[in-house]
């Protein structure tokens, strides 16, 4: 995949020195009283947490990154900031092109809405016309097998169905850039097959993909670049998958992070 | 603003189906449905005229009592439909902006539209009113879209600011309805402050300072007439009072949601 001479000009996404912030502390949960009273008593505090320290890289057209490193690493906020939910703190993203971020595919639907109109909403949300949700919604449907429950309030379906659902929408998406969080690993095993076969079908495509996952099975078969996160620090990125994901995995068998600098000196193309 | 324009017209579908949404929840369970937008007013004409004409004698004030009831109830419930759910409408859907890219402010003016259709079936009724309780209707009324345009604009303003805060502070909930309120009593709904004897009747100009009263008072002076004259277009000053506060609601909404835009994500 990454042969050497192939290499375009252009990055279709880069981060430069990406570090966001955030800030946590007492005005979350006080209402207006306390809030002000804590402003003149100078007892009101905020603690700065910052979920992503420095990250930089840059991913071309083509390529497929994985994105590893334990909870609270950084990942989900990193991928805010590359699909513009967030801006960072410091330092910037730069992508030409368009992005389709499938973050945590279940939530933001419509209890109340049936599945038909929670269908359509979704599509109005990831950018799609109505002339294609038209045409493609039996598809849809057929895809995430919910043709008997079409018209039921979304409240109803399981959570399993949720998210069939959640993918066979978001699975449409002909984007520049796909970002694809933990979105995998959805449904029953019948359904995970179809799914991951669509995802490849749709990388193969020529989409630039990035994968979080906790599967390190899956980052190994699909990625050709690998970015791993600890604690928000940017502990490596590069492109020797096998060496990154052998060092990945030894490190979550015993818990010691590698030497900055020491396996990879060699910086990624 | 060529860029506002695009952003609208690439989110066209979506903020249809927004509007489509909103209604439909509005609704939901109600025997009804959609009559309610057209009953309740209603209602409440017929409870204010009831108590006002009999208990209170508001008859003989030298205009159509019932009409001018009718002016202030459609004028606030417009106002008071719109920015109570506009104040919800970013919490509402922050689970939708906090994982996919969408303008905030989209969530906001597709529940001032499913306001705006409510206020307009209540104007048709408003115009069927006019008609039964024979006050004329005149070329005069098209005067009618100033205040109506205003109060959309100005409706969004005010969501703006409302939903913006409600996201800081849960407070903003309560606070609001003390002070819907006060503010209803101040936008003269069922007395009319040039008729009051005392220090409010002395004072009446006052009244101007609340944008509710302006907008009412525009519609009572297309329709009948302020002060016992005909009814007529209200002068310039008044024009651009009405305008003036729907401008610097706007303005400041705007400003709060282009500068806090990426903020709001910390406090849901």
């Amino acid at each position: 995949m990454a042969e050497k001479n192939k290499q375009p000009k252009a990055p279709i996404l880069s981060l430069s020195n990406v570090s966001i912030r955030y800030v946590t502390g007492d005005f979350k949960e006080i209402g207006v009283k306390e809030f002000f009273l804590r402003k003149i008593t100078g007892k009101y505090q905020t603690t700065e947490f910052w979920a992503d320290k420095n990250i930089t890289f840059a991913i071309y057209p083509g390529d497929m990154l994985g994105i590893i490193g334990g909870n609270g690493a950084g990942k989900s906020t990193l991928l805010k900031a590359i699909s513009g939910i967030m801006v960072p703190t410091e330092g910037s993203v730069n992508c030409k092109g368009r992005i389709a971020a499938l973050l945590e595919l279940g939530s933001g639907f419509d209890g109340d809405l049936t599945v038909k109109e929670n269908t359509y909403l979704r599509g109005a949300l990831l950018g799609y016309t109505k002339k294609f949700m038209d045409e493609t919604y039996d598809d849809i449907i057929e895809f995430a097998e919910l043709r008997d429950f079409e018209d039921r309030p979304f409240k109803y379906l399981s959570s399993g169905m949720k998210s069939r659902l959640a993918f066979s929408i978001a699975s449409l998406v002909d984007p520049d850039i796909l970002i694809l969080d933990e979105v995998l690993s959805v449904g029953d095993g019948s359904f995970r097959k179809k799914s991951e076969k669509k995802m490849k079908s749709i990388i193969s495509g020529g989409a630039t993909t990035i994968l979080v996952s906790h599967s390190l099975r899956q980052v190994r078969a699909m990625c050709n670049k690998i970015l791993w996160l600890d604690h928000g620090e940017q502990i490596v990125f590069g492109d020797d998958v096998k060496k990154i994901c052998d060092a990945y995995e030894k490190y979550v068998n015993d818990k010691v992070l590698p030497k900055k600098g020491s396996v990879w000196n060699k910086p990624a193309q | 603003m060529g860029k506002i324009l695009d952003t609208f017209r690439r989110h066209r579908f979506l903020f249809s189906e927004l509007v489509k949404r909103d209604f439909k929840k509005k609704y939901k369970r109600t025997y009804l449905g959609m009559l309610w937008s057209l009953l309740s007013p209603l209602l409440t004409l017929l409870v204010m005229n009831l108590v006002f004409s009999n208990f209170f004698g508001r008859t003989g004030v030298g205009y159509d009592y019932t009409i001018y009831l009718f002016c202030g109830i459609i004028v606030w419930n417009f106002f008071s439909d719109a920015t109570n759910g506009g104040m919800g409408s970013l919490m509402g859907n922050s689970a939708i902006f906090s994982k996919i890219n969408v303008p905030k402010y989209l969530f906001l003016f597709s529940r001032n539209i499913s306001s705006l259709i409510n206020f307009g079936l209540t104007f048709v009724v408003f115009l069927i009113f006019c008609l039964i309780r024979q006050v004329p209707i005149t070329p005069l009324f098209f005067a009618l879209i100033i205040p109506i345009i205003c109060l959309i604009v100005f409706n969004v303003g005010v969501g703006m600011i409302l939903s913006a805060l409600f996201i800081f502070f849960r407070d903003v909930k309560y606070l609001w309805s003390v002070f819907l309120t006060l503010l209803m009593y101040m936008t003269a709904i069922f007395y009319d402050p040039y008729q009051m004897t005392g220090a409010i009747g002395e004072y009446a100009w006052l009244f101007n300072i609340n944008p509710i009263y302006v907008y009412a008072k525009y519609f009572r002076w297309v329709v009948l007439g302020v002060g016992g004259s005909d009814p007529a277009f209200p002068p310039l000053w008044f024009n651009l009072l009405a305008v003036g506060y729907a401008a610097l609601a706007f303005l400041i909404g705007a400003l709060i949601y282009k500068r806090k835009n990426y903020k709001f994500l910390y406090y849901i």
